[in-house]
This record gives structure tokens, C-alpha cells and sequence, in this order.
């Protein structure tokens, strides 16, 4: 099976990659250009230190990003304010593409970044990393400055979830080990290598980025890995340990909405793939449970997996990108 | 002697390079490092001067972390210090945020922000082009803190290749700080602990926290002189596990402080009496223990690096508060070292688990280090051989 051969040449871990002097060369060589994107919806709290990090040990002291981006979906607090202190250049979604419209989530930061950034390649990393570390951007960017073939680059880690009265290790990857594994190895056995598919960390080429749809919710990781793998099957990917990652932890009930809109963009995929065929057409409204001085009451959300199609079809991106 | 103007604008430019001293803040002061468990600070350290290309880049055994930036005559050394161990152990959560103009977290004002400017120096000399006759000996030095009596850089000075001519010691806080004196100093503890067979009922109902509020109450008797400036300061009590047992063991921290050696050691020598006194009179165990000592002595306020230092924060409109200190000043003094110690920044909260230092005064900070590291090398050259 082509897993086996895959995780021996295409599994990383990030100490591989620590001679940064010698990956700058590299990058410079090929006179490659990279930006990283931070998406953001209210994360004063921790958007500081991932600049102040990323732009002293990856800009300052080696040259290997060359832009930072900040991509709010419109935080009521002082995100902006603290990013923009500490050096980020910083962007509402709303007014990239204008033309296009709005829609909120995180996917539609993610696909009108490639529009707003000039890289060739684009590193994601989302912002409620409370131990950030340049490896998080080093870690992913390296596999595509050393392998010319590969196209999209996956981060993993262990996830130690944070509690207020400390942290306790493993746990982590609830809605990976539930949801997503399972529906992988019923329908694309050969995406089970990778060990971490919903993290909200990778780096991609932008001639992928260009060609794929974006989920603006909570699909977009899974949909792009499915699309790629369609497209270019599982060597165009490669993945990277990147030890832990400590980050505030959801509620069970916020991963029921996450797996909700994940199995509605799995599932249109599988659909269009003619891997399924759907009889009827699938509810949009996940029904939750509260408790309300003793009565079960539910709960009602809506949730709509709208889609971006590929950039590439975007007259303002074809124009300034000169496609 | 010294150019107003390139002082005033020293602060602007080391702001141009904020990220680096921020990004060394964040890995500096995320890496817990308890006294006697400095190691990890110690490693972060090297790389860094490493990186900086510093020479005769080493740890020794006692967990000191060094590198020398050689001068272009280096007949002088000036030795950098900052002591890199906190009070907060490894359980202590050590994230760090930051806000604007502000961090938070815990152990930044002493010595977090010291370490990271530590280890930010010589990158940021190389980047103001700043250049010197004398050597820059760079030191992250351990066991500062409680139990460990300066270890760290007393081992450094007794043992260290090169001799050390001058000296700067660098704390997180305040900005302003200007210490070139230190108390005598006696820090100790008492712990009074009565043994499993003791018989309460023939002592009435006491426990150990009785016999050490006795003990305090014959230390607030001791007579303290007006000159020479004394004090005795109760730092921590504990003791006892529950609202209705008896207490066991209780256990008092303190420090005796004076201007004047001899004063310290007749306060103590009153303790040790205590001691007695409370061993017969109540039957219990009372030990008392030397946990940390230090020296009167330092500089005059008239001394040429004092001079230099105040020059230095009048042009930079800072104002000086000026006192003894107790930290690695006092290592420099004992080994007849002439030294400073500055503040870097202002912090609130400091050493509780709410801590916040700011980043806008840090650059200030940075620049009265460096303009007054201009002037040692000046003074140091001044004096060679």
C-alpha cells in the first residue's frame, strides 16, 4: 500500500529542518517568496507573541518569511490594535476582493488571503497558540523548499488539552479520531497517513491554493485535503511533527457544530466524487441539547457550508496576478 | 565627554529592533527556571551568544552561562550580568501574553526581562554599531535567589578566566533602579517544631505557630540602631495544616539588614539567644538556620561610574532611585569590583502570578544600559595598565 512507502519519505519532524541559515539558501536559490497568513476573529491574547516570534526568528534574524498577515473576520477586540503594534501588516476580510462580498469564517480568510498575499508559497497558522515557535512555520515551509514535488503540507502534534487549573497531556485531535478518521478509511483509505488532517496549520504552493475550493466554515481542512488528493493523489502531500501545541480548548458542544459542517462539505464531496449517492436533500440545522431548570429543551443551529470556488476563477485575482 | 544627542536617540533605535528582544523575552521567560534549575535558560542562552558569534562561549559547573565580546585593546573586561534563576517552579504556568505596550506573566521583573536583555546585547550593539576597547564579558549566572547565596556568580568571580574590572548587573525592574551599595546582610530562617511525644497538657494547649509568635515577639524587642540604618523583616510564615490541630512545625523566613556589618552580626548573635531561651522555655525544637549572607560595602555617590550612570539617566529623564541592593551588585562588592545595578523597565504586580512589565519604558531601559556601557568602556580604558 502506498502508505507504508509514503510516511517513510514524506513524514517529517521539525528538527529535521533547525539549520535555518541553510534553508534560507535554499529558499533564495529558487527565489521563492513565502507569507504567512494568520486568520484571527478576537485573539488579542495571543496574536502579540505569535508576531513578535515569527517576525525576530524568521525575519529578522533568517529572512525566511517575507510577509506577515493578519486576516480578521472583524474582532470586537484588540486584535488588530496589538497586531498592528508588534509589526503585522493587518487586513479585514471585508475589504479584500470587496467585489466578491463577505462571508464570515475562517475559510474566507484563508482563500482571500491568496489574493492579498504575493507569496509562492502560503503558510497558514491560526492564532490561539499560546506556545509558539518559529518551528511552526520553519517545520511546514521546509518540505516544499526541499521537495520540488510536493504541493500541501501538513502540520501534527500532541495536544495537550489547557484546563484553567493547568494542563494535562493527550486528548487532543476529539473530532479527528470521532469523525474524520472513520469517514477516511471508508471512503479515501490512503488519507489516514496523515496523522492530523483538521490542523489549522499548513503550508501550500499557490498553484494549488489557486485550483481549489474554499469552504468559508468549518470544512475548508477537510475539503482541500480531499481535493488535493483528487487532484494530485497523496505524494503531492507531507506532514510534519511539530511536537505540542497548546491552545484554548473547545466545548463538546462547539465540536458537535465543527463535525456538523465537516460531514456537510464531506459529503458533497463524496457526492460529486459519485462516491455516495444521497436520497434526500441533507438539513442544514444541527439539534443540541441544553438543560433548562430541569427541562430538556433544544437547541437549533444553522449551519451552512458555503463555498468559495477556486480563486483562479476570480476576475480580480486572474487580473492582478496576470493569469 | 558624551553626546547628548546620539543618547536621546539611542532608545528609538533599539525600538527598531523591538522584535528580537521581545521574541528573547517570550523564550527567555517561558522556560521555567527555578533556582538550582537554571539549565534550560542556560541552554537558550548559549545559542543565542552563539549565534552572536561571541568568543570563549561556555557553561561551567555551577550552571553559569558565559560569552566574551572581545575589545579592540582589551586591557579591561566589563562583566554584564543578570541572574536567570525566578522564584516560580516548574509547575508554575510560564506563558507569557503580550499586549500592546504591555507583557504579562509571571517572573518578568525579576529577572526575566534581565535575561532577555542579557541575550539580546550583543545583537543589538552589533546592530547600533557600537563597538568597544574593553571586553564585554556577557553572564547569565545561577543560584541568585533564597538558598542559593549568589552561588552562581560568586563561583563565576572566584573562578572565572578572565578578571572582571567593572561591572553592570541588569534587573527586570524598575526603571530608575540605581544601586552601587549593598547592606549587610543575614537572611535566615527559624523553625519551631514540637516533637510526636510532646505533652501539651503539661504546657497548656500551645502548638508550634504559640512558640514561634513567642519567638517573634522577643525579635520585635530586639533593639534596632537609627545609624546605622537596621531593620529585621519578616519575609514568609507557615505552618500547621488544618483550623483544629495543633501545629507541628512552623516556620519563619526573615532577613536582618543593616549598614553596618557588625550591627547584623550582634542582631543575629540576639537570635541565636532567642533560640536557647525558647528551647528551655517551651521544650520544643527551635533550629535556626543561615540560609544567605552578604557585605556591607559599594561605592561613593561621587565614584566616576556612579557619575556616568546618573549623567546617563539625566540625559535619558530618568529619574534615579537610588538604594542598596542585595543581588549580584553584592557578589562584585565583596570581590572589590566596581558596579552598578539598573532597572530596566516598570512592572506591577511583580512577583505574583498577575505580573506586567512595559515594553514601551524597556527601550528606554536598553538605552541607559548601553550609553552607560559606553562610559565603563571609557573608564576602563581610562585606567588600563
Amino acid at each position: 500500500m502506498q502508505i507504508e512507502s509514503w510516511l517513510k519519505t514524506n513524514t517529517f519532524h521539525h528538527s529535521a529542518f533547525w539549520d535555518l541559515k541553510q534553508l534560507v539558501e535554499e529558499k533564495e536559490k529558487q527565489n521563492l517568496k513565502i507569507s504567512v497568513c494568520i486568520p484571527t476573529l478576537n485573539e488579542e491574547k495571543t496574536i502579540g507573541k505569535e508576531i513578535v516570534i515569527f517576525r525576530s526568528e524568521l525575519m529578522s534574524r533568517y529572512p525566511l518569511i517575507d510577509e506577515i498577515a493578519v486576516i480578521d473576520s472583524g474582532s470586537k477586540d484588540k486584535t488588530l490594535e496589538v497586531a498592528a503594534s508588534f509589526g503585522a501588516d493587518t487586513y479585514l476580510s471585508k475589504d479584500i476582493l470587496p467585489e466578491e462580498g463577505f462571508k464570515r469564517g475562517k475559510g474566507e480568510n484563508l482563500w482571500k488571503a491568496i489574493h492579498q498575499l504575493d507569496g509562492d508559497i502560503i503558510c497558514y497558522v491560526d492564532a490561539d497558540i499560546t506556545n509558539i515557535h518559529p518551528r511552526f512555520v520553519y517545520g511546514l515551509v521546509a518540505p516544499l523548499i526541499y521537495q520540488s514535488e510536493t504541493k500541501y503540507v501538513k502540520a501534527f502534534y500532541d495536544r495537550p488539552l489547557a484546563f484553567s487549573q493547568g494542563i494535562r497531556p493527550s486528548g487532543g485531535g476529539r473530532v479527528t479520531e470521532i469523525l474524520t478518521r472513520p469517514l477516511f478509511s471508508l471512503f479515501f483509505p490512503e488519507l489516514t497517513a496523515l496523522v492530523q488532517p483538521l490542523s489549522g496549520e499548513y503550508a501550500v504552493r499557490r498553484e494549488v491554493l489557486e485550483e481549489i475550493a474554499f469552504p468559508v466554515g468549518y470544512g475548508v481542512e477537510i475539503s482541500h485535503l480531499i481535493d488535493v488528493y483528487t487532484l494530485w493523489g497523496l505524494h503531492a502531500f507531507a506532514q510534519t511533527d511539530l511536537d505540542k501545541r497548546v491552545h484554548r480548548n473547545q466545548a463538546t458542544t462547539d465540536l458537535g457544530k465543527m463535525a456538523f459542517g465537516i460531514l456537510q462539505s464531506f459529503l458533497n464531496r463524496a457526492r460529486n466524487l459519485d462516491m455516495v449517492e444521497l436520497k434526500t436533500e441533507l438539513t442544514t440545522v444541527l439539534r443540541q441539547f441544553q438543560v433548562q431548570e430541569g427541562d430538556f429543551k433544544q437547541k437549533l443551529h444553522t449551519i451552512v457550508e458555503e463555498e468559495r470556488p477556486p480563486i483562479i476563477t476570480v476576475p480580480g485575482y486572474r487580473e492582478k496576478f496576470g493569469r | 565627554m558624551h553626546d547628548e544627542v546620539i543618547v536621546k536617540e539611542l532608545a528609538g533605535k533599539i525600538r527598531g529592533h523591538q522584535e528580537i528582544l521581545l521574541a528573547n523575552l517570550v523564550m527567555m521567560g517561558e522556560t521555567p527556571a527555578p533556582t538550582f534549575q537554571e539549565q534550560g535558560r542556560v541552554r537558550f542562552l548559549l545559542d543565542r551568544f552563539r549565534e552572536s558569534e561571541l568568543h570563549e562561549i561556555s557553561s561551567d559547573e555551577v550552571d553559569n552561562g558565559v560569552g566574551l565580546l572581545r575589545g579592540s585593546e582589551g586591557n579591561k573586561t566589563i562583566g554584564v550580568f543578570a541572574h536567570l534563576d525566578t522564584l516560580f517552579g516548574e509547575k508554575d504556568s510560564h506563558t507569557l501574553s503580550m499586549h500592546t505596550n504591555r507583557v504579562r506573566g509571571v517572573g518578568l521583573g525579576d529577572n526575566s526581562v534581565g535575561a532577555a536583555v542579557l541575550v539580546s546585547l550583543p545583537t543589538l550593539l552589533e546592530r547600533l554599531g557600537i563597538e568597544f576597547k574593553c571586553n564585554i564579558l556577557f553572564a547569565g549566572v545561577s543560584r541568585s535567589i533564597g538558598r542559593g547565596n549568589l552561588g552562581g556568580i560568586r563561583f563565576l568571580l572566584e573562578n572565572g578566566v578572565y578578571p572582571v574590572d567593572l561591572a553592570m548587573c541588569l534587573e527586570g525592574v524598575p526603571l530608575g533602579r540605581l544601586n552601587y551599595s549593598s547592606l549587610a546582610m543575614i537572611r535566615g530562617e527559624i523553625r519551631c517544631s514540637v516533637p510526636d511525644e510532646y505533652d501539651f497538657s503539661r504546657f497548656g494547649v500551645n502548638g508550634a505557630i504559640v512558640h514561634l509568635n513567642w519567638v517573634i515577639n522577643q525579635v520585635l524587642k530586639i533593639p534596632r540602631p537609627t545609624r546605622p540604618r537596621t531593620s529585621v523583616i519578616f519575609g514568609s510564615i507557615e505552618g500547621g495544616n488544618s483550623f483544629g490541630t495543633l501545629a507541628n512545625e512552623a516556620i519563619l523566613r526573615f532577613e536582618i539588614r543593616s549598614e553596618s556589618d557588625e550591627v547584623a552580626e550582634e542582631i543575629w548573635r540576639k537570635f541565636e539567644n532567642i533560640q536557647l531561651e525558647g528551647h528551655a522555655r517551651f521544650g520544643a525544637e527551635i533550629d535556626l538556620d543561615v540560609v544567605a549572607r552578604r557585605n556591607s560595602g559599594g561605592l561613593p555617590f561621587d565614584h566616576p561610574l556612579v557619575e556616568a550612570a546618573r549623567e546617563v539617566m539625566a540625559e535619558l529623564d530618568i529619574e534615579p532611585q537610588i538604594g542598596p541592593s542585595m543581588s549580584e551588585l553584592a557578589a562584585c562588592i565583596d570581590h572589590g569590583i566596581p558596579a552598578v545595578t539598573m532597572g530596566l523597565t516598570k512592572g506591577y504586580s511583580v512577583n505574583t502570578r498577575q505580573e506586567e512589565v512595559t515594553i514601551d519604558d524597556l527601550f528606554e531601559g536598553i538605552a541607559q544600559v548601553v550609553a552607560t556601557l559606553v562610559q565603563m568602556d571609557a573608564l576602563g580604558e581610562e585606567n588600563a595598565d
